[in-house]
């Protein structure tokens, strides 16, 4: 049943490649269905070598299959081949699972789209690329995926092309993300160099071997892995690509920039595990980095108006937090609020897109409102979402979360506090996007909207505004679009059996991949519920707040969004600023000035010296180019002479 | 294996033959010439592949190899060879040219174009099969006049300029070369008593030139071969040849003709004076990596679009000498299969550029703009080489970029570290470029401009099959190239104190 893996990525791949031929034949809605088959069929296979996997020895759980030999060359062999073990099937099941749902809803979503299919076309190679990456069983294959579901990321932002900003931002995300995979490709450049191979599992495998390596070393390849994790998983100061984004169709969103390819930096650490053992500081710096990652963008998410905005700078605190688990060790809790945060982030995008899909494409949250009653299947599926991210127990997120915290405590205090500080604020945003969106007044009768804020504009209905959306009545999604919606919301509820403390499933099937490694909790039960409970109440904390702020409007709402937040500090203007300033200015030097008139002057210079000393010579030099060259072989008729009169031989 | 068949003097000699007879066609009688030219290619492509199908893959020597005598008191003979270096320069010449000759169609004059074209191929060719000193250097300058008329005469604005710079830059390389060619020649033959141009007699001479002349002699070699690459900061011919060029002479230039440098080193420079290739690569990975950073760069802030194409080639040409230069078994594969990627990429980039230059009579970015509404064929072909030029896994380009620098950093770590930082780049200047070019809502002309064509779509058809192709499967390619890249490392190690890290020859890790 193991050998079921292979058709895992193949089935998507051959979606993509009968997709690319024949799409168009296939047309509305038969090739989103095809494709969609494919990703539900990966799901199945995965199923089935989950069995497999499950009927062999626990600690013997490992499995390479070698499809055919990529690059052999002297001493480096890499396989186009794929690694099955508890982690590998654990992220292909939440990828493919999460997948085909998000497969289905974009069959309702890019209803109508004049290139329906090109966007299946596009999906089933980002599944292929993504299910390459989480089962590559060598570092250059998690690469190949790296890279792929990169490009896929490009081709989806930018789906929309005719949209300049939509251009602009699949250009910096492929972009950005290759700083990252500039550490990426250093670390396996390192990594050969010290262990000459880049194979994980087995005997000569990366993982067995990382003991031997020195301290610097692994501590360089650690960082430089870090790098590229912090670029493909929008981590501080790499992080700028993701809110742009959100420019895509709102589907990609949810599948590859909340559940599935963001997480890839936290697989690469979590496959990388035994390396960051031996890492020396390693580790600190990916925690530290996690947990200021998730403070800073909780901040910007405060002050989001655009519906997707909040989500794409929660899901890059969510991700700070998953970080933050590897960072202490937690390195289960982090897979574990992987699965539970693709569920109820796919979940809140997916319903975010009904909300714009029914709204007539209007992301703006200040001309939302009330519309629970309009649509509440998304309604009620959203509020699903909303408390199981707000770590509102029973439901997923809370359990998840917790477990991360529990083990930031046992690492540092400090840590645990931002961890709450942070998780306070989630509860914050997350119940602002809700009450605006569902709660209060309806606010898309009016005309439209100025630059206030939702607040003000709610009571101010008298005043004409300028008129950019016609007003229309917001209607629910088609099933199409709300069965997926009904799939997550149960998943997000129930999520968190998982890992249940005390029964800890997940972990038990994980051990195998982290050994000792993982970090075991120093802090007793009642510690343990004490440190939860103070989560819970920060949760709570954040829901009352906003609930004054945003339902009851204790407050003006528009002193709780000041600018620097909405603007995200404006790091990535002051990134912005500075390549197309001093950058600019550089690369314009570089080639107007300094290629076109230093070196290139130089030769022109050169050419004229001669011209104007040559003019004297002016009766041999006719200017036909065959004359230089009888010139020239003549020449060298004179210096073949030369050297046969030296040589004795004439 | 040995076959009693003179097929690469064919090879070499059949497109000769095809640009006398595409020459004496009557005046007026376009067609017959032209399916003269197109044939002839087409005998050539066979006879390539012939060469392929031919060649032993495990054997490291010269394959197929041929010697007439031609100037027997100078010792000169017509001495032809391919081994796992040359092999698959040899299959991308002959398999360029046809596309590069049913590709594109020049505007005026197609007589004389594809006469000059054909004896472009014989000669480009010659260079890859010469194993003797002379005839190499006949070759290697037999190539510059038909890409001089080319460009002087089909190209474009300021071709004239570009023609006459590209002649004189390279005339330049060449003067130095002929002089080390003679004194090498001569000085080989006062110290073993025979005169000869033989190449494999002469590299295999032990100790008949002293260390310090072949550091001279390297040095002149050097210069040929850098000119050619073109080796920052010799570039400056290269995007005015280009970008003036026709469409099917940047194809030919970029894609063949710089690999003429690229090949000149690995067969010349480290064949003939292993110990003065070590002695200074330093100073040539410097330039190349200054090449890749420079030109990436550079590229970025071009406006018009084919000189952005033709500055991107100084980037992925510094790849190769870092490769090449690196002296191992990674590296100098790298640089072998990256020769070939290159060919194909940028070939296909500059075919595509021309397509759109011919719809819209304009290469300036500025005034091209969402093409992709108007020509979604050609904007997904465009994207698929754009992305294989990016070095995207899994396709061509990222299997010579990537073993070029993993080869590398054993032995240049700093060099690689900052030459990874062109992969950066390159996705910069290329992704704006397409933005610009391709996305946004078109207007005007941009708007109507019309898809590919089914015709253009064939022609592109082979390159992009084998962009993939080498991407997923280049083992077989790989596998025929090592055996002689070994050989020639070898060759270095035995005549310098340069030895390969044990890492990169078995595979076996040690500790840094």
């Amino acid at each position: 049943m193991l050998s079921a893996v292979w058709l895992i990525p193949a089935l998507p791949l051959l979606g993509f490649i009968v997709l690319l031929a024949w799409g168009r034949k296939l047309g509305e809605p038969a090739a989103g269905w095809l494709a969609t088959l494919m990703v539900a069929g990966s799901f199945v296979a995965g199923l089935v070598t989950l069995v497999g996997l499950l009927g062999e020895d626990q600690h013997h759980r490992q499995f390479a299959f070698t499809v055919f030999e990529w690059l052999p060359v002297g001493g480096l062999s890499v396989d186009m081949g794929l690694l099955v073990d508890p982690l590998s099937i654990t992220m292909v099941l939440f990828v493919t699972g999460v997948g085909s749902l998000i497969h289905l809803y974009s069959i309702g979503y890019m209803h109508g789209d004049p290139r329906f299919h090109t966007f299946f076309v596009y999906l089933n190679l980002f599944a292929f690329s993504m299910l390459m990456l989480v089962l590559g069983d060598n570092l250059l294959i998690t690469f190949l995926g790296w890279e792929g579901v990169g490009a896929c990321s490009y081709l989806l932002v930018s789906f929309w092309f005719e949209r300049n900003s939509a251009a602009v931002a699949g250009k910096k995300a492929f972009v950005t993300n290759r700083v990252g995979d500039w550490g990426f490709m250093v670390a396996m450049f390192l990594t050969f160099a010290s262990l000459g191979t880049l194979t994980y599992a087995g005997e000569g495998g990366v993982l067995e071997n990382v003991g031997s390596l020195s301290e610097t070393t692994a501590l360089a390849i650690a960082l430089l892995l870090f790098v590229g994790a912090a670029g493909k998983s929008a981590q501080l100061p790499l992080y700028v690509w993701l809110p742009d984004a959100m420019e895509g169709p709102t589907p990609v969103s949810a599948l590859i920039h909340a559940a599935t390819m963001v997480t890839s930096g936290v697989y690469l650490m979590a496959r990388m595990n035994p390396l960051l053992d031996v890492a020396g500081e390693a580790l600190t710096v990916i925690a530290i980095v996690g947990a200021a990652t998730a403070f800073f963008a909780a901040t910007c998410a405060v002050a989001q108006r655009d519906i997707k905005k909040v989500l794409a700078y929660s899901t890059i605190s969510q991700l700070g937090y998953m970080f933050l688990a590897v960072g202490v060790g937690a390195y289960v809790a982090a897979i574990f609020h992987m699965i539970t945060h693709a569920f109820f982030k796919a979940l809140l995008f997916l319903g975010a897109g009904s909300v714009i899909h029914g709204m007539h494409d209007e992301q703006d949250m200040r001309r939302m409102g009330a519309l629970r009653k309009l649509m509440p299947v998304t309604a009620a599926t959203f509020i699903v979402g909303w408390l199981a991210i707000a770590g509102v127990p029973p439901f997923s997120g809370f359990w998840s979360k917790d477990e991360i915290l529990a083990a930031a405590w046992d690492f540092s205090p400090l840590l645990w506090f931002v961890g709450v500080v942070t998780a306070l604020l989630t509860a914050y945003y997350m119940s602002r996007q809700v009450f605006l969106v569902f709660y209060g007044q309806p606010r898309w009768k009016e005309a439209g909207a100025g630059e206030s804020t939702g607040q003000a504009l709610a009571e101010a209905d008298h005043e004409p505004a300028a008129a950019t959306h016609a007003p229309s009545t917001p209607h629910e999604s088609p099933p199409l679009m709300t069965v997926p919606l009904v799939v997550l919301a149960v998943l997000a509820a129930v999520g968190g059996v998982l890992n249940l403390p005390e029964v800890y499933t997940l972990e038990h099937f994980l051990e195998p991949v982290f050994e000792d490694r993982l970090h075991a909790l120093g802090i007793t039960g009642w510690m343990q519920i004490t440190l939860a409970g103070i989560t819970g109440i920060g949760a709570i904390v954040g829901i009352l707040v906003a609930r004054a702020i945003y339902l009851r409007h204790t407050q003006p709402a528009e002193r709780f969004e000041p600018e620097l937040l909405r603007r995200a500090w404006r790091f990535d203007e002051a990134l912005a600023a500075f390549f197309d300033g001093p950058g600019r200015a550089f690369s314009s030097f570089a080639s107007r000035v300094f290629d076109g008139r230093v070196i290139d002057g130089a030769v022109n210079g050169v050419a004229t010296l001669v011209r104007e000393g040559g003019s004297r010579l002016r009766v041999t030099q006719t200017g036909y180019i065959r004359n230089y060259a009888l010139g020239m072989a003549a020449g060298a008729v004179l210096l073949l002479g030369f050297f046969a009169l030296r040589t004795g031989l004439v | 294996m040995e076959i009693d068949f003179p097929l690469l003097s064919l090879l070499v000699v059949a497109p000769a033959v095809g640009a006398v007879l595409v020459a004496l066609v009557p005046k007026g009688n376009d067609a017959l010439a032209r399916a003269l030219g197109v044939g002839t290619t087409l005998v050539a492509a066979v006879l390539s592949i012939g060469v392929l199908v031919a060649f032993e893959g495990a054997d490291a020597g010269f394959q197929l190899t041929e010697r007439y005598t031609w100037i027997e008191d100078f010792g000169i003979a017509w001495n032809l060879g391919v081994d796992g270096i040359s092999l698959f320069l040899v299959v991308l010449t002959g398999l360029l040219f046809p596309v590069a000759v049913i590709g594109v169609r020049p505007h005026h004059d197609p007589r004389a174009y594809l006469a000059w074209l054909l004896l472009l191929e014989a000669g480009c060719l010659g260079v890859f099969v010469a194993l003797d000193l002379f005839l190499f250097f006949v070759m290697f300058e037999i190539v510059l006049v038909p890409m001089y008329f080319l460009i002087g005469g089909w190209g474009y604005g300021e071709r004239v300029y570009a023609a006459l710079k590209f002649f004189l830059f390279t005339m330049l390389g060449s003067a130095f070369m002929l002089v080390g060619i003679l004194a090498l020649a001569f000085l080989h033959q006062r110290a073993t008593g025979v005169l000869t141009f033989d190449l494999v007699t002469i590299a295999e001479a032990d100790g008949a030139i002293a260390q310090t002349t072949a550091r001279w002699l390297f040095l002149a070699f050097a210069v040929a071969f850098a000119v050619k690459v073109p080796v920052f900061p010799l570039h400056t011919w290269l995007p005015d040849a280009h970008t003036e060029a026709p469409t099917a002479g940047s194809v030919i230039l970029a894609g063949v003709m710089l690999k003429l440098g690229t090949y000149g080193f690995l067969r010349f420079g480290l064949y003939l004076f292993p110990e003065a290739a070590t002695y200074f690569a330093p100073l040539l990975v410097t330039l190349g990596v200054i090449g890749i950073i420079y030109g990436a760069v550079v590229a970025a802030m071009q406006r018009d679009l084919k000189r952005l194409v033709a500055y991107s080639s100084v980037a992925h040409l510094g790849f190769i000498i870092l490769g090449t230069f690196a002296f191992t078994t990674q590296g100098l594969q790298g640089g072998v299969i990256q020769m070939v990627n290159h060919g194909i990429s940028t070939g296909a980039l500059f075919l595509l550029v021309g397509m759109i230059s011919e719809r819209r009579h304009t290469r300036e970015i500025a005034k091209l703009g969402g093409l992709q509404k108007a020509a979604p064929l050609l904007a997904g072909v465009f994207t698929v080489v754009m992305l294989s030029s990016v070095g995207l896994p899994g396709l061509n380009g990222f299997v010579g970029e990537f073993l070029i620098l993993i080869g590398s950093f054993p032995t240049r770590r700093w060099w690689t570290v900052v030459a990874t930082a062109g992969v950066i780049l390159a996705a910069l200047y290329l992704l704006w470029a397409y933005q610009r070019v391709f996305h946004g809502a078109p207007e005007g002309d941009n708007a109507a401009m019309p898809d590919m064509t089914r015709r253009e779509l064939a022609v592109m058809a082979p390159l992009l099959a084998a962009i993939v192709f080498l991407g997923v499967y280049p083992k077989p390619v790989l596998e025929r190239i090592e055996p002689a890249v070994d050989r020639l490392i070898a060759h270095v190690e035995e005549r310098s104190d340069f030895t390969q890290p044990e890492v990169a020859a078995t595979g076996r890790g040690e500790q840094p």
